[in-house]
């Protein structure tokens, strides 16, 4: 079997409306159904990995909008054994603090993105 | 009060531009400005009523649970929140656009027009704003 590495780079696309990320999802998806899967957070979506998010509170006239869950979504993606990366130069360039990071995040550096891609058989960049 | 008109372009469960047009249209209905909004070209398939929840097997949440949000639905409380705050609030799709992508079947209150119908509504408005599509 294949070992794949999803690289996502886009953030709150559509979390709103599909009340998750869908490159997370999909890569869930295929983690749940048996994929040797991990992630790759790059750019603005390295927010993806910080504690504490919350988009509750959204309301368009009489309608209450839910919102995404990514602390959630992230955390069962680590209990599924999904592997979540994220470069430590697009945490800085943002101002994020490895502190923030959800436990079981594996931060590195962007020189060691070659050997991470190395290890794997399937890229799919998002 | 004011009347502000506004030209939205992506298409649902695609861009965060989305969330951020129905956020200013329901903040101008409730200051209780009037709103025109012309969707052009994906943008035309918010209001389309064929729209359905699903339940999430990734998220383990059943149809009610996930109570997945279509954008239908947060157009037609547009229209209930523009209705209780008396103030016209006007969802004009280009004909063309819909009938390309076979969303004829719309939300209730929706009408058809054409870029004429924006550039008519962009000329007598207090405010305009279109958020294109990249």
């Amino acid at each position: 079997m294949a070992k794949y590495l999803c690289i996502v780079r886009s953030a709150y696309r559509a979390t709103i409306e599909e009340q998750d990320d869908p490159a997370l999802w999909f890569t869930h998806a295929m983690g749940s159904a048996g994929a040797d899967v991990s992630v790759l957070l790059r750019g603005d979506a390295v927010s993806y990995a910080t504690k504490g998010q919350d988009a509750r509170g959204l309301q368009f006239g009489d309608c209450a909008v839910k919102g995404p869950d990514i602390p959630r979504d992230i955390r069962s993606m680590l209990d599924a054994k999904i592997a979540v990366y994220v470069t430590r130069e697009d945490l800085s360039t943002r101002g994020i603090d490895e502190a923030r990071l959800a436990i079981g995040i594996r931060a590195m550096n962007e020189s060691a993105i070659g050997e991470l891609v190395g290890g794997f058989d399937r890229i799919l960049a998002f | 009060m004011a009347k502000i008109t506004l030209g939205i372009m992506d298409p649902p469960y695609e861009s965060a531009n989305t969330t951020t047009a129905f956020r200013l249209i329901d903040c101008a209905l409730r200051k209780g400005h009037e709103v025109f909004v012309f969707c052009y070209e994906g943008a035309t398939a918010l209001g389309y009523s064929g729209q359905k929840k699903h339940a999430n097997a990734v998220h383990g949440s059943s149809l009610e649970e996930e109570d997945h949000p279509n954008p239908k639905e947060w157009i037609a409380a547009l229209f209930r929140l523009a209705g209780q705050r008396g103030v016209k609030l006007t969802w004009c799709n280009c004909g063309l656009c819909v009938d390309e992508r076979g969303v004829e079947n719309q939300v209730e209150g929706a009408c058809r027009g054409s870029p004429v119908s924006a550039w008519n509504n962009f000329e007598d408005a207090s405010g305009a704003l279109l958020i294109g599509t990249n």
